[in-house]
């Protein structure tokens, strides 16, 4: 790799070929402002159209001042990244942004989180002198994302992730000068497009341009009203990642804390996703080793291999793209939807409560999960399983507003039944936990014998695809891993074309998994986050004095009250689903 | 947006012209420019034809069709008027004529009537400056036009 050396700020720097401007002043301890560009580390993922401008420096011998985020480095430059002239044209910059921009910090969404907001005030821009013509356009609402491109400050950074990370094509640059907006084709409202709302744009988005369907203010009227009996459900990845919001460093857990405010909010019950997540086990195990022994028999009528189906992202985006084989995944609901029916179904009639008068919420690293608990296949007479789901952010947004100093509340621990989950649920929302969690009762349920030793490391890791073979006990089952839609996608094509040799494969559509879903508190593209809320989950598994999901004794005491056995008839009903052909009509209407 | 039915024999040129092209992603211009030349425009049906040949996002060709001026996602009308507007016919009063022809056709630079007749459009020099200000309305070319020699071309039509 060959050298090169350059002066940046008086400071000697000395970097690889090819580095940009911007990484090479990191080096040297300078840290220039940056606004479009976007980089989430070791995961390939970096946006730097050089649009906003904001990152020019003066390269001392060239006319024009520099973009840094898009200039390379070269030998002996002489590079200013703050003198008057970078310093005003930065401002200026800034300023006529900000002349095409709502006002609107008081009441926006994105208040506080807002990356152009926290620049303005970096900059010190104390007034707008620009005033001029300002870009109207209607606000979007889908079931899961609000567009209000008002805010848009064209940075492409959702583009980048719905086209080049996603592949699901819902977003596109179109239009052109002032007209210009980020939208779907022939600006149809989002909902008609192909967006799996895997929220991946509305957490880059740097402004409120993109941001989730708000449904606190449902839960808040649930909470009031004496009539209803409110269950709450958390996903995995919540506890990982909620602590952010209160100022804890990324990784701290908060399984305690999370559910003693959730009593403080007025929840009648607070139960546990893992406890459903568990279930899924049990049920998308079997299935796979179902599918597995009819397979090694030689029954040509089973298709391997099997892919998750938790995801409901990942579910919209199959339905969407590989329509014809959606007979591939497993027919498993996600543990957000089994925990509906068994809450409604099981745990309500249990007590003598009407499905009507028993409201279930989730709280949810994810935006998917709000459009997924209003499908009409999960609802009974109109009467929705899940009622409402939230985000990480709501959720804290909610304890704020209630009052509640997180960090001075003591750790309480979950009701019962349906709060109580095994390590294996716990590693659901990271990157290959689901699948470690299946092997891990797959193994055992396979070859009847005891796991000595639980944790697949080889499952773990960050890499976009990942592959594995585990040993059942002299039977070499082969397993994919892929998260991000783009590399979903890639195992997808290679099932399609008879390239592929897995048994069963895991995709989450989040970065990461759901530790990096659209509903988590914003990581501004500091990639060590999500790794620190992925060992918080490993960690919170290794504690667990029960890690595997069929040891769990509330779900064997639900197998032998309720629902007979895994893949029985019972389960069938409630817990398992149906995949739709989304492919055709989207845009245009017969 | 209604639901328009491509003629087949016009659906299977595009997807010769795609082939053409080797359906690389890097032709779009390219096939959206023939496919203009097919369909007189680029209805979002045909864009969703050469987003799956290509295996672009239809969200992407609809990008680069409102990007460009050249695209145009409306129909010409039967009768096809462009009003120059290069130096010579401009400095003559062309402008004068283009506004006279959007008040009694109703429509904007771009547009279509309700009726399919006519559709507006601007170019640059025909070669036919000693004419100026110079009118087409398809192949015939009107010269010395005057705003109130419009309504007498547009009668012309009408029949």
């Amino acid at each position: 790799m060959k050298m090169v050396k350059l002066i940046i700020d008086g400071k000697t720097a000395e970097v690889p070929e090819n580095t940009t401007l911007l990484k090479a002043a990191k080096t040297v301890g300078i840290d220039i402002p940056t606004l479009c560009y976007f980089e989430l580390k070791d995961m390939n993922i970096e946006n730097r159209p050089g649009g906003c401008r904001i990152c020019v420096v003066e390269v001392k011998g060239r006319r024009n001042l520099a973009p840094a985020c898009n200039t390379m480095v070269a030998e002996g430059m002489e590079v200013y990244t703050h003198n008057i002239r970078v310093l005003n044209a930065r401002r200026t910059v800034l300023e006529l942004i900000l002349s095409d921009h709502p006002a609107e910090c008081l009441t926006c969404a994105k208040s506080g989180s807002c990356e152009l907001q926290s620049m303005a005030q970096q900059l010190g821009v104390r007034e707008l002198p620009y005033q001029g013509e300002q870009s109207k356009y209607r606000k979007d609402t889908s079931p899961a994302i609000i567009r209000d491109v008002d805010k848009c400050i064209m940075c492409r950074r959702c583009e980048m992730m719905c086209n080049d990370v996603q592949t699901v094509g819902a977003l596109s640059a179109v239009n052109r000068g002032f007209m210009a907006v980020v939208a779907p084709a022939f600006e149809m409202n989002l909902e008609k497009s192909p967006c799996t709302y895997c929220g991946q744009c509305v957490s880059v988005c740097p402004t409120g341009a993109l941001t989730e369907v708000d449904h606190s203010r449902n839960v808040i009227n649930a909470l009031a009203d004496p009539a209803k009996t409110v269950v709450v459900q958390t996903a995995p990845a919540v506890r990982a990642a909620l602590g952010e919001e209160f100022g804890l460093e990324p990784g701290t857990l908060v399984t305690g804390k999370m559910v003693a405010a959730l009593r403080r909010l007025g929840f009648d019950y607070v139960f546990d996703t893992d406890f459903a997540a568990d279930l899924t086990i049990m049920e998308e195990g079997t299935e796979l080793l179902n599918r597995l022994t009819r397979y090694l028999k030689g029954d040509k009528d089973v298709k391997l291999p099997i892919l998750t189906s938790c995801c409901p992202g990942w579910v919209n985006f199959f339905e969407h793209n590989f329509p014809e084989m959606r007979d591939i995944p497993s027919t498993a609901k996600s543990p957000q939807q089994m925990f509906g029916p068994i809450a409604k179904e099981y745990f309500g009639k249990k007590l003598g409560i009407d499905r009507k008068n028993m409201i279930v919420v989730s709280i949810m690293p994810c935006l998917a999960k709000k459009y997924e608990c209003q499908r009409d296949e999960f609802k009974v007479d109109g009467d929705p399983d899940v009622n409402f789901s939230l985000s990480t952010r709501e959720l804290a947004h909610l304890i704020k507003a209630s009052n509640i100093d997180f960090n001075s509340l003591p750790e309480e621990e979950f009701d019962n039944p349906l709060g109580e989950s095994t390590g294996a649920s716990v590693i659901f929302g990271t990157t290959g936990g689901v699948i470690e969690a299946a092997c891990r009762t797959a193994y055992e349920l396979y070859t009847g014998k005891k796991l000595e030793k639980v944790d697949f490391k080889e499952l773990r890791g960050l890499e976009n695809v990942r592959h594995a073979t585990i040993d059942f006990d002299g039977l070499p089952i082969n397993i994919g891993i892929a998260h991000g839609l783009g590399n979903a996608r890639k195992l997808l094509e290679d099932i399609r074309d008879g390239k592929s040799h897995f048994h069963a494969i895991e995709i989450m559509a989040c970065p990461g998994g759901c530790i990096g879903g659209g509903g988590q508190p914003y990581h501004h593209g500091d990639s060590q986050v999500i790794k620190q809320r992925a060992s918080a989950l490993y960690r919170e598994d290794a504690g667990k004095p029960i890690r595997k999901s069929h040891e769990n004794p509330f779900i064997i005491e639900l197998y032998k009250a309720f629902l007979g056995k895994p893949c029985g008839e019972k389960s069938h009903h409630l817990l398992h689903t149906h995949y739709f052909d989304k492919s055709a009509g989207v845009f245009v209407e017969e | 947006m209604a639901k328009i039915k491509l003629a087949e024999k016009k659906l299977q040129e595009l997807r010769d012209v795609c082939k053409l092209f080797n359906y690389e992603k890097g032709e779009l211009i390219n096939v959206l420019h023939k496919a203009q030349g097919i369909f007189g425009y680029l209805p979002a049906e045909v864009q969703e034809v050469i987003a799956k040949e290509l295996n672009v996002s239809v969200a992407h060709v609809y990008g680069v069709v409102t990007f460009y001026s050249f695209f145009t996602m409306q129909p010409k009308g039967q009768n096809p008027v462009s009003i120059c507007l290069g130096t010579a016919c401009y400095v003559r009063g062309s402008e004068k004529v283009l506004e006279e022809f959007k008040r009694q056709l109703n429509i904007q630079v771009g547009e279509t009537t309700p009726d399919g007749r006519f559709s507006l459009s601007c170019l640059r020099c025909v070669g036919a400056c000693g004419l100026a200000p110079v009118v087409l309305v398809g192949e015939k070319v009107y010269g010395r036009v005057a705003p109130d020699g419009v309504a007498d071309i547009i009668a012309e039509y009408r029949t």
